[in-house]
């Protein structure tokens, strides 16, 4: 066991993640703040460091349909990506999990143009929700690096074989340096195997993958990728468990932090929950009872996992980085919130509260804000409240 | 023990690299420690921040820094209490300027701690760029040990060439000696 704990920026960690899984192909098309990935990557193999294709494309549309080739003849895939890169991937994350393919892609999330803005929210991971992809968001670099790893044993085990996307924060975990465990290969290795799959392309067994589905078979191939998202619950938390009895450091769908006697429950995701529960140690500490849910796991969206943490809560607050205008959730963390609640029968106070876009600061005084608010809707049903959602830190 | 550090420079001058020097300098001494940008379009001579939160525990707040420990000045034309706004009473000021003394006390007032160099001479005679990062770096260790000095020649050698590495530990061992602290 060589593991040792090293300054790695964000976006390094997940690149020594890719290296660590022996990753046979990458596909490498530049777009801030994710670029650090595939230039780390574009050393290991210069060095030799690392053996696998590196496939210089030139959009992100070929890099994602370069890896979806390449994981359809059998190898083991990375590429990476941000913002208007993942739009143009847009339409081939649906074939890639239609095709239950097995691509690994990192998100180091940044903000839509226009106007252009290179810098962290979620609308860029958030515009992938609905592409059956399994999707992970980090709360650091340590996680970056984990999730990546455990991305490529979920994604190949043959009960899911479906992509998986991991999301950190750009600058505010990409750009951040900080220590991080690195696993070195063998471990990883051992951990996640690379497996033998039975429908791959090769031209001594030809098969076809990717045609064309008449009006008679296309609903159940859609179907069949609903199936294999929902079973990819279980299959998540057996990795999970299986990485902390390797590696100690246990993740689960979602983290509670001060949720049993909790009046309000903060709902976050990604680099805020981190300062979130710095303010929520620091509310703790002046009595107030506030607690902390992170959303870990995006997609499948942890609805048991999530409930038990707020079923106890007076008021709800879902923290969202994303605007989804015109929609009757506004936030789309809260959308699967608020309809986690609903199906439950749950009727409190569900707010939201959207933060940070294009790279706006989110601090602890936003938190206490953000509590404040939602301590007035205390004894409340969701009925009384006028105006679900608000801007949290923008100009009136 | 919590302490926060706030570098200003302008573009060019290295502030983000002596952020991740030191937070480098830390994690190799077991310390938990971020580096972070104030996250500018990368230009020349613009106005640079980035930060440093360094402490023996997990650290989880990743908002800029406020209310500074220490703040660190790259560039002698932002010597002012206008960079330092934030900076905790009793709080640290380590500038990059050719004044001395009593000089600097008259701008910076009663209310902090003060260290200088002039580091943009030591890069001039070493590197001939006014690169003034690991001299800085350096200022800071000597003012306020909030790391050693070999921890940061260590953080050096990993991130540069080992021509670059030489140059700036020559740099990194005269500014540590002429630092000065009031």
């Amino acid at each position: 066991m060589g593991r040792k704990v090293i300054p790695l920026s964000g976006n390094h960690a997940v690149a020594y993640a890719a290296k660590a899984v022996d990753v046979d192909v990458i596909a490498a098309y530049p777009i801030t703040p994710q670029t650090a990935v595939v230039e780390k990557l574009a050393e290991f193999v210069a060095n030799g460091e690392l053996d696998a294709e590196f496939i210089h494309v030139e959009s992100e549309h070929s890099a994602l349909s370069a890896v979806v080739g390449a994981s359809a003849a059998g190898a083991r895939v990375f590429t990476a990506t941000s913002a208007q890169g993942l739009l143009l991937m847009y339409e081939i994350m649906h074939i890639a999990s239609t095709m239950r393919l097995p691509v690994v892609m990192s998100i180091a999330t940044r903000a839509i143009s226009a106007p252009i803005n290179i810098w962290c929210d979620h609308s860029d991971f958030m515009a992938a929700s609905d592409t059956g992809w399994v999707m992970f968001m980090a709360l650091n670099a340590q996680e970056a690096h984990d999730l990546t790893v455990a991305a490529y044993r979920i994604a190949e085990d043959p009960e899911v074989e479906l992509p998986v996307a991991v999301g950190y924060d750009g600058f505010w975990l990409s750009h951040t340096v900080e220590p991080v465990e690195v696993l070195d290969t063998d471990e990883a290795l051992k951990y996640a195997p690379k497996r033998y799959r039975r429908y791959v392309l090769d031209p001594e067994r030809p098969i076809t993958m990717g045609p064309l589905a008449s009006p008679d078979w296309y609903f159940e191939f859609r179907v069949q990728l609903h199936e294999a998202v929902e079973k990819s619950r279980e299959v998540i938390l057996r990795a999970f468990d299986e990485f902390g009895r390797s590696f100690g450091r246990t993740y689960r769908p979602v983290d509670g932090y001060y949720t049993e006697d909790a009046t309000v429950v903060l709902i976050s995701m990604g680099s805020a929950s981190g300062t979130a529960l710095a303010y929520v140690e620091e509310a703790r500490r002046s009595g107030v009872k506030v607690g902390l849910v992170n959303v870990r796991q995006f997609r499948p969206f942890p609805e048991e996992e999530l409930y038990k943490h707020v079923e106890r809560a007076g008021v709800v607050a879902v923290v969202d980085r994303a605007i989804n205008s015109g929609s009757a959730f506004v936030g789309p963390l809260y959308s699967d919130v608020a309809l986690t609640f609903f199906k439950r029968g749950f009727d409190i106070p569900v707010l939201d509260f959207v933060v940070g876009l294009g790279g706006r600061a989110v601090t602890r005084r936003d938190f206490d804000e953000i509590t404040r608010r939602s301590l007035a809707y205390l004894g409340k049903r969701m009925r009384d409240v006028k105006q679900h959602y608000a801007f949290i830190g923008v100009r009136e | 023990m919590l302490t926060e550090v706030r570098w200003h420079g302008r573009g060019g001058q290295g502030a983000v690299t002596a952020a991740e020097l030191t937070a480098y300098a830390s994690i190799v001494r077991g310390l938990y420690a971020l580096a972070f940008p104030e996250f500018g379009a990368e230009r020349r001579g613009a106005p640079v921040t980035a930060y440093n939160r360094i402490s023996d525990r997990v650290i989880y707040d990743r908002s800029p820094v406020e209310r500074p420990d220490i703040v660190v000045i790259l560039d002698p034309s932002m010597v002012n209490l206008e960079t330092v706004r934030g900076l905790k009473e009793g709080g640290f000021i380590i500038a990059n300027t050719a004044k001395k003394g009593q000089e600097l006390r008259a701008i910076l007032g009663e209310r902090y701690r003060i260290a200088y160099l002039n580091a943009t001479a030591i890069a001039m005679e070493v590197f001939r760029l006014p690169i003034v990062n690991t001299a800085m770096v350096a200022a800071l260790v000597a003012a306020t040990k909030v790391v050693d000095l070999d921890a940061v020649l260590e953080a050096v050698r990993a991130r540069f060439s080992a021509r670059l590495a030489s140059l700036n530990e020559q740099v990194i061992r005269r500014a540590y000696e002429l630092t000065e602290v009031m």
